[in-house]
């Protein structure tokens, strides 16, 4: 049970309630589809680029607490960061989730996003942490693909 | 009910139970309650010990040599055959296909029987409840031959729409491929009367026959289907192993699905003659000790009193339906009467996977997601179930977990 309690975390199943920037955003300047087809979670992302800067993002879509929650996060810790920014968090956080739990997380710089270092212990569920990043990821490089999360270590 | 409370009387839960070694695994500190049974099934001491046995005492290659190993491991391979026609019973073992699962059944059927067959213009026939390996071959074949693929809706409950299949009959498909038991809802579909149907229309039936050989009798001369496909591993055997059964007119007339060793008569470069049915369908070295293992799981299914058992299953599928239903915020998918081992259903306002893992952490083993029928969920609209599905070795305590697992998804959730 202690380590439900790492992983459903207060914050997580309050942003799985109420996701933040849970909306599509009108003419955005790249979207992006995310899609784990063991679950079958699913989410559009919407951003608003200028000068390389995340101006705006929302999200929709329908999935487990921890995916929703962690696109929800993410939305919350992107805007407005340079998209170099948003790409080296997305590394800090993929290292947090993918980080084995005999050692200590490296959650510096993360802020909220910290409290997805209990996925660490649910090797099932890191593909529902990242999916939110993934698609984030695609949107940025403008790749038309569905994001994946087959490549996810498990 | 009277016969029920007889039947429960010598069927022995625990004796069966102690069977299965894994039974006693302690998963994330407490004992393993297994609901994921429609997944795959655990295997009994006597499937391990068959395994075990060929491996310490006959391990050789098949039909292919003089000495003694070869002999012992070819007749432990065909003696599983006989087994399976026994168990189905099939007229005759030349009807008894060995494949490495109920898909392979499927695949061989589309590509051998499909290609042969099947022309532009030509109607191939599903139901809404088929698990994607009954839909995905039909869509390969009929890309390569301009066959058109349809589709038999179900109702609310979860049965198949009668009204429809006999309009979509009357178009005279070609094929008619069913699902016995529904993997995702349950749903035990009337085989006998549906393939009657199909048959009066001229159709060939196949039957899919994965969740329904470990839950109740399947005789498939009484059902009349040409095909009929299942997986071992879902009735206590290995996995990688399956069987299909089919009319030998039908497979006789039908060109391999694959070529190789064991499947040939005589090989020239000229020319190659086939080997006779079954070997004609079983290129290459197949699974040799998991059809081993596949005959003693059925033996030992067989050793039990399956009519015991059978209302055994029901009984806890009742008791796990009543119980799982009155908690608050539970939708059960498909409501209907005529329902096997398989228990679906979604939690407002809690997705499936997030109740996997809350069951997991109490050592409770479910599946949830699509379960391979992505069309049953968009029926029902939803993104994903969680399915509870049962087997001989459950018990009603283990129902009972099930249950305070749920009340726990509650307490988390809030």
């Amino acid at each position: 049970m202690s380590d439900l309690r790492e992983l459903y975390q207060e914050v997580i199943l309050d942003h799985n309630r109420r996701p933040r920037n849970y909306h599509a955003i009108e003419r955005p300047s790249r979207t992006a589809k995310g899609h784990n087809p063991l679950c079958g979670d699913r989410l559009t992302l919407y951003l608003m680029l200028e000068n390389d800067r995340i101006t705006d993002v929302g999200f929709e879509g329908s999935g487990c607490a921890i995916s929703k929650a962690s696109a929800s996060l993410m939305t919350e810790a992107v805007k407005g960061k340079t998209v170099a920014e948003a790409e080296s968090l997305f590394s800090r956080f993929h290292e947090l989730v993918t980080t084995p739990p005999d050692l200590p997380a490296k959650t510096e710089g993360l802020g909220k996003l910290a409290v997805f270092a209990g996925v660490r212990e649910f090797p099932a569920r890191v593909k529902c942490a990242s999916l939110a990043w993934h698609t984030l990821k695609n949107a940025v490089e403008a790749a038309d693909d569905v994001a994946k999360t087959e490549d996810e270590a498990r | 009910m009277t016969k029920l409370a007889d039947a429960a009387v010598t069927f022995d839960v625990q004796k069966v139970r102690g069977d299965f070694p894994i039974l006693a695994e302690t998963i994330h500190g407490r004992r393993l309650v297994y609901l994921d049974n429609a997944n795959t099934t655990q295997k009994p001491r006597q499937v391990l010990d068959a395994l075990d046995q060929y491996y310490l005492h006959a391990n050789a290659n098949i039909h292919r040599a003089t000495h003694l190993l070869s002999e012992r491991a070819t007749e432990a391979y065909e003696g599983t055959r006989a087994t399976v026609k026994r168990f189905i019973n099939a007229a005759d073992t030349r009807e008894v296909v060995f494949t490495k699962g109920c898909t392979e059944g499927i695949n061989l059927v589309a590509s051998s029987w499909g290609r042969s067959n099947l022309r532009a213009g030509d109607e191939v026939l599903v139901t809404w409840m088929e698990h994607h390996s009954n839909i995905v071959p039909w869509q390969l074949v009929c890309e390569q031959t301009g066959a058109t693929l349809k589709v038999c809706p179900i109702t609310d409950r979860g049965e198949l729409d009668l009204d429809a299949f006999d309009r979509l009959l009357a178009s005279k498909p070609k094929l008619v491929s069913m699902i016995h038991v529904s993997n995702s809802l349950g749903t035990i579909n009337p085989v006998a009367n549906l393939t009657a149907r199909a048959k009066a229309a001229g159709a060939v039936v196949l039957v899919d026959g994965a969740q329904a050989v470990a839950h109740m009798p399947v005789d498939v001369q009484a059902i009349g289907c040409d095909f009929y496909t299942f997986s071992g591993h879902k009735i206590y055997g290995p996995t990688g192993t399956g069987v299909l059964y089919g009319r030998a007119a039908l497979l006789d007339a039908m060109p391999p699905y694959q070529g190789g060793g064991d499947m040939i008569a005589s090989v020239t470069f000229e020319k190659t003659d086939y080997n006779v049915l079954p070997y004609k369908f079983e290129a290459g070295t197949p699974n040799i000790a998991g059809v081993v293992g596949l005959g003693a799981a059925l033996r030992y299914v067989e050793s039990l009193d399956r009519s015991g058992a059978q209302a055994h299953e029901d009984a806890l599928l009742a008791e796990a339906t009543a119980r799982v239903r009155s908690i608050s915020g539970v939708r059960i998918l498909a409501e209907t009467a005529r329902r096997s081992s398989v228990l679906s259903f979604v939690v407002d306002g809690v997705h499936p996977h997030d109740i996997g893992t809350i069951l997991d952490a109490e050592g409770i083993a479910v599946r949830t997601g699509q379960h391979c029928a992505q069309p049953v969920m968009d029926r029902y609209g939803v993104p994903a179930t969680v399915r509870a599905s049962i087997g001989i070795y459950n018990t009603g305590d283990e129902i009972a977990q099930l249950v305070a697992g749920l009340h726990k998804v509650r307490e988390v959730f809030g």
